[in-house]
């Protein structure tokens, strides 16, 4: 019997294997079809450069202070006006990205790494483990995202990583649920019935074969998330909550900006774009890659 | 329906005596004495024990947390260290403030979104749903904080249309009533008055609508699309009666179901965005408390005023699922 279960193992990751590859490419093939997500696509490694290449793009240090210059609006030397410090603008907004990215990507890792876990023993184990688990997230969910995130923030004292912690933690519980009903559909599946029966271990069942095959809703819902965690980061940055000066933070950028409305609206309308395009793009990069790899939307 | 109204209403409990936990648990989960957190450095190790000991925090966790409830249960939110005052007695007109503020928004929200909807299914592929869908999702990645600056540098500063920012006049305060003050103007019958609070109640509750208007839109539009493509919907339209009939009468009628949930949704975003708007447009409302509270660390108020709008979230999403099951007889609780 061991013998024979040895055979069949890897015939049938082989098999899984090709049918993965294909979903990706098929994925890949009706993603490169869609204008709107591929300008999402666009906009995304855009700013994605922006931060890499920031010291090499940006004219100025976004410490850069001069008094002598303070709040000049946009001209050939500051492309976006200076702010109340006399510091450029365009280049606090290139530097920005590496923040506001940085924040994104994290909290969102963060929220699916402590998510899939959560997600994968409920939906795996099921009985009590689940039901402690689902009613941790109902609760969370009863609290509106960015208030649960001020209180955490609130508690943990204003930084921009206790800004990265609390957003990582309010979006733990839709990952948590996304994969929850993964497990649990996958679970059903003959091909995991006939890995429990050649005894297979569970947690080579839980991250060989259900993790992979949560992969794309993972990756569809990641997308999505990281553009609602920007947004989340710049409000509590807006609120003071997020990062602390002199960090070229964008939503901080626009709570300096209050002040100054009436003569220098230029520090306002930059950092504020700079968040909807970002935020634009992953949206629509999300909304793409959702008609791309979930097979719920093929027709 | 009965036994699935009871059966939504009782699960309600046990979400309430988590958050209630959760919300517990924050001040707790201040790292160091929580006591000499709130009264800073220099505060003497006198007054660092005596605040320890009014809050309770000198007692185990479990007893700690049954007199919070039997509290909460009599209407007791605790003491604002900041005003000394209880807060049960002052958070009603800032509560008020936010409902007036949330309310307006999501009337606008409402009406403009599912009529955008619907036009741009009814209209698919025309200039109107393609103008209306890139706006609607520009509206939902715009930052409601940025928007409502934009207005305010707009309309208040450049054009001087509406005021920048407050609730009422100042030089012509209102007489609070309810402290919804469109009630209260009424109810005082001046028309000036109530000119004037809808005057500053614009800007905020437009920026604060744009997010669930954007949402709204998307969904009223993508489930209008999947009900006009039944059979009933031809059947209506063979029988010959106009577009307009068989949109708002036949259509929407089953398309509104999700929407309904969207909005219900919807609600906990605008509690949340409250917070943002209320400070760009110094609108006196709960969101302004948490954030003034959170300036002097004054936990009580910021652990009360998350409770409060969460557990009005909790009775709105309550509701609205019992108004989907009336609705929708395939409803069952599972």
């Amino acid at each position: 019997m061991a013998e024979l279960a040895r055979n069949q193992t890897p015939m049938h990751t082989v098999q899984e294997k090709t049918e993965s590859a294909s979903l990706w490419k098929e994925g890949w093939r009706r993603f490169r079809k869609n204008k709107i997500a591929l300008i999402g696509l666009g906009i995304v490694v855009f700013f994605i450069l922006l931060a890499i290449f920031a010291p090499l793009l940006a004219p100025y240090d976004f410490k850069d202070q001069n008094l002598a210059e303070r709040l000049q609006p946009p001209s050939s030397k500051h492309l976006f006006g200076t702010d109340d410090f006399g510091r450029d603008i365009f280049s606090r907004v290139i530097y920005g990205a590496r923040i506001s990215l940085w924040v994104g990507f994290f909290s969102v890792l963060g929220s699916v790494i402590a998510g899939s876990l959560l997600g994968i023993i409920a939906g795996y184990y099921g009985r009590w483990i689940d039901g402690i688990i689902s009613r941790l997230f109902d609760i969370m969910l009863a609290f509106p995202s960015i208030l649960l995130a001020i209180g955490i923030v609130a508690v943990l004292g204003p930084s921009l990583q206790n800004a990265l912690i609390a957003i990582a933690v309010i979006n733990i519980p839709n990952f948590g649920r996304l994969i929850r009903s993964r497990v649990l559909s996958i679970k059903q599946e003959e091909y995991i019935m006939a890995a429990k029966a050649i005894g297979m271990s569970d947690t080579r069942i839980l991250f060989h074969h259900i993790l992979p095959n949560s992969m794309a809703p993972i990756i569809v819902q990641g997308t999505l998330a990281i553009a609602t965690a920007i947004i989340e980061a710049a409000a509590l940055g807006f609120l003071g909550l997020g990062a602390q000066p002199p960090n070229p933070e964008w939503g901080k950028m626009l709570a300096d900006s209050k002040d100054f409305l009436t003569q220098a609206p230029w520090t306002m309308i930059f950092p504020g774009l700079a968040i909807m395009l970002t935020v634009l793009g992953f949206n629509l990069m999300g909304d793409g890659l959702r008609d791309a790899l979930d097979p719920r939307m093929k027709s | 329906m009965l036994s699935y109204a009871v059966r939504r209403i009782l699960m309600v409990i046990p979400v309430l005596l988590g958050m209630s936990l959760v919300v517990f648990f924050m001040i707790r989960a201040i790292p160091g004495n929580p006591a000499q957190v709130i009264l800073g450095q220099k505060a003497t190790k006198e007054a660092v024990a005596a605040l320890t000991h009014k809050l309770g925090l000198d007692q185990p966790w479990y007893v700690q947390y049954i007199k919070y409830l039997g509290s909460l249960l009599h209407g007791d939110l605790g003491e604002s260290i900041r005003t000394g005052a209880a807060i049960s007695d002052e958070i009603w007109p800032y509560l008020a403030a936010t409902l007036e503020l949330s309310l307006a928004a999501m009337i606008i929200a409402v009406v403009i979104g599912v009529n955008a909807g619907i036009i741009s299914a009814w209209f698919q592929n025309s200039w109107f749903d393609y103008i209306a869908m890139v706006l609607a999702l520009i509206g939902v990645s715009m930052p409601i904080f940025w928007l409502g600056l934009m207005e305010q540098w707009v309309f208040a500063i450049q054009l001087d249309w509406l005021p920048t920012s407050g609730r009422e006049d100042v030089r012509s305060p209102i007489e609070p009533i309810t402290h919804l003050y469109l009630l209260d103007t009424l109810l005082a019958g001046n028309t000036e008055q109530f000119m004037q609070v809808v005057q500053h109640l614009i800007l905020p509750s437009v920026a604060l609508a744009t997010i669930p208007m954007a949402i709204i839109a998307r969904i009223t539009r993508s489930s209008m699309l999947e009900v006009m493509k039944s059979d009933y919907i031809r059947t209506a339209r063979a029988k010959g009666l106009s577009m307009f009939w068989v949109v708002y009468k036949h259509s929407l009628k089953n398309a509104i179901i999700p929407v309904l949930t969207v909005i219900g949704l919807q609600t906990g975003l605008l509690l949340g965005g409250a917070i943002l708007t209320e400070t760009i447009f110094s609108w006196p409302g709960i969101g302004r408390y948490i954030y003034d509270a959170i300036g002097y660390r004054d936990y009580p108020v910021i652990q009360s005023g998350i409770l409060v709008i969460a557990t009005i979230f909790i009775f709105i999403n309550l509701i609205v699922d019992l108004l989907y099951a009336m609705i929708d007889p395939r409803i069952k609780y599972n």
